[in-house]
């Protein structure tokens, strides 16, 4: 099959689903940056479910669910998309796809990255909630555009299909997506302040112990369990995946706070607030600690504390921050902007 | 975190492929995007995780020299699988993959089915399945 060349620049971003959302704008001529489009996105979040478990680890999550920063972006800014699905037709999901490019229209695409054979194998495991857009065909492979890399990548056919249909937790099912109507201007200003309201509320405001501050809280309760309630393996296992979720490809640092606190900074100057400004350097202030509470953990996972660090010291840690990050999301909530 | 601070802490996570983005502050205090090739706390927690996928795996593969297991439970383990998704994997319920772990009953499975499991184990060699060679499998992961 022929299909004619897409111009399309990829750019590379610290979490994939900013990215794709990004590269895709972009094709359509709205130029956003990373930080703000995961800030109108409200990605930031926090969640700790000490019930669940996933890959014999407790579920802490530094982000919302797959899929939630583009459907807020796409709402607050009037864009529209085509989302299909194909539950159990992957020959559908193929011609579909086949397509969409013929008519010149990339594709974003959610894949497992387990078997997404260019991706580097130290990071392949089973997790299916992967952003791509795939823009080119050539001799049955598929040139994609994947954030997390340096430059697209080729991919055959048969394997684009396997990462389209990767098994387990948040299975994609052939899921793909491009974008149909994308507005003339859009209100940034008010795209921002309705972004921060909500993930002000989601930190400080959301019921149940497991969302937002309290989860953070939570977590800091389990982890002085764990070294009692577990063996050392166990509760060491526990400890590295949440190091891992924090600092794990995508969240650009501290559990993406750096990159809040930079869409922060960004946000003060399109809305002429210097207060939040000063609110990112607050962010930026506690995404030092967050760095310092990995550190510190690695070196309880290791087992070799350098200065006394222990299952307490780190939840300690996590106190500290849970307490500034009220303040800060209090204070981000009540605002007048 | 500051510019100068962005970690450079290189365990080869990228394998040279890419880098990961990070965040910092530069000197005139505005956020820029900067490549890292790693943050050594995060090369410790992956490196766990990978220790852990290799103990189970090599544990695995003792279960199948002592002829407790199938074939088939050492290649779910190094593939980091469990049950259900292979079952998933497999289109096939739970319960009759489990069954296939068993020596007997994994004796008794037709070509196809043995090309099916092989493809989703990314076994190459049906062979390699059909007469596993516990010592091919010992040094790799």
């Amino acid at each position: 099959m022929e299909i004619k060349e897409i111009e399309f620049e990829h750019r590379m971003s610290a979490h994939c689903e900013n990215g794709v959302t990004d590269n895709l704008m972009r094709f359509y001529g709205l130029e956003l940056s990373e930080p703000m489009v995961f800030g109108i996105g409200s990605g930031l979040f926090f969640t700790f479910l000490p019930f669940i478990k996933l890959n014999g680890a407790p579920v802490t999550s530094f982000r919302p669910m797959p899929g939630q920063i583009f459907k807020r972006v796409n709402k607050t800014l009037g864009i529209e998309m085509k989302t299909q699905k194909f539950p159990s037709n992957p020959k559908k999901a193929m011609s579909e796809l086949d397509a969409s490019l013929k008519k010149g229209i990339p594709v974003g695409m959610v894949v497992g990255v387990y078997h997404l054979t260019y991706f580097p194998a130290p990071l392949r495991f089973h997790f299916n909630a992967h952003n791509i857009v795939a823009f080119q065909k050539k001799d049955n492979n598929y040139l994609v555009s994947d954030p997390i890399m340096e430059n697209p990548e080729w991919i055959s056919a048969s394997d684009l299909e396997r990462v389209r249909y990767a098994q387990g937790t948040y299975k994609p099912k052939g899921k793909m997506y491009f974008v149909t109507h994308t507005p003339k201007d859009v209100d940034l200003a008010k795209a921002i302040k309705k972004s921060i309201k909500h993930t002000a509320m989601m930190m400080t405001k959301a019921p149940g112990p497991f969302i937002g501050i309290s989860g953070i809280i939570l977590l800091s309760k389990s982890i002085r369990k764990w070294p009692k309630r577990h063996d050392k393996k166990k509760a060491s296992r526990y400890l590295g995946s949440v190091i891992r979720m924090q600092e794990e490809i995508g969240t650009g640092g501290a559990g993406f706070r750096f990159l809040y606190a930079a869409f922060l900074q960004e946000a003060s100057k399109v809305l002429s607030a210097p207060i939040l400004e000063e609110i990112s350097e607050r962010v930026t202030h506690v995404g030092d600690l967050w760095r310092e509470f990995a550190v510190d953990s690695a070196r309880v996972v290791k087992n070799r504390p350098l200065n006394g660090e222990s299952y307490n010291s780190v939840a300690d840690k996590l106190l500290v921050i849970a307490e500034l990050e009220k303040s800060i999301f209090t204070d981000l909530f009540k605002m007048k902007l | 975190m500051k510019l100068q601070d962005v970690p450079k802490d290189d365990a080869n996570v990228m394998e040279g492929k890419t880098s990961f983005i990070q965040y910092a502050v530069d000197t005139n205090g505005d956020y820029v995007q900067e490549k890292s090739p790693g943050f050594e706390p995060q090369n410790i927690a992956l490196e766990q995780a990978w220790d852990d996928v290799n103990k189970n795996t090599l544990r695995a593969l003792k279960e199948v020299e002592d002829g407790n297991k199938s074939p088939l439970y050492y290649f779910m383990h190094r593939e980091i699988m469990e049950l259900k998704i292979l079952s998933e994997y497999m289109n096939m319920s739970r319960w009759k993959v489990k069954r296939h772990m068993k020596p007997s009953n994994f004796k008794r499975l037709e070509k196809n089915t043995l090309e099916q499991y092989a493809n989703v184990l990314r076994i190459e060699d049906i062979n390699d399945l059909a007469n596993f060679d516990a010592n091919k499998w010992r040094l790799k992961k």
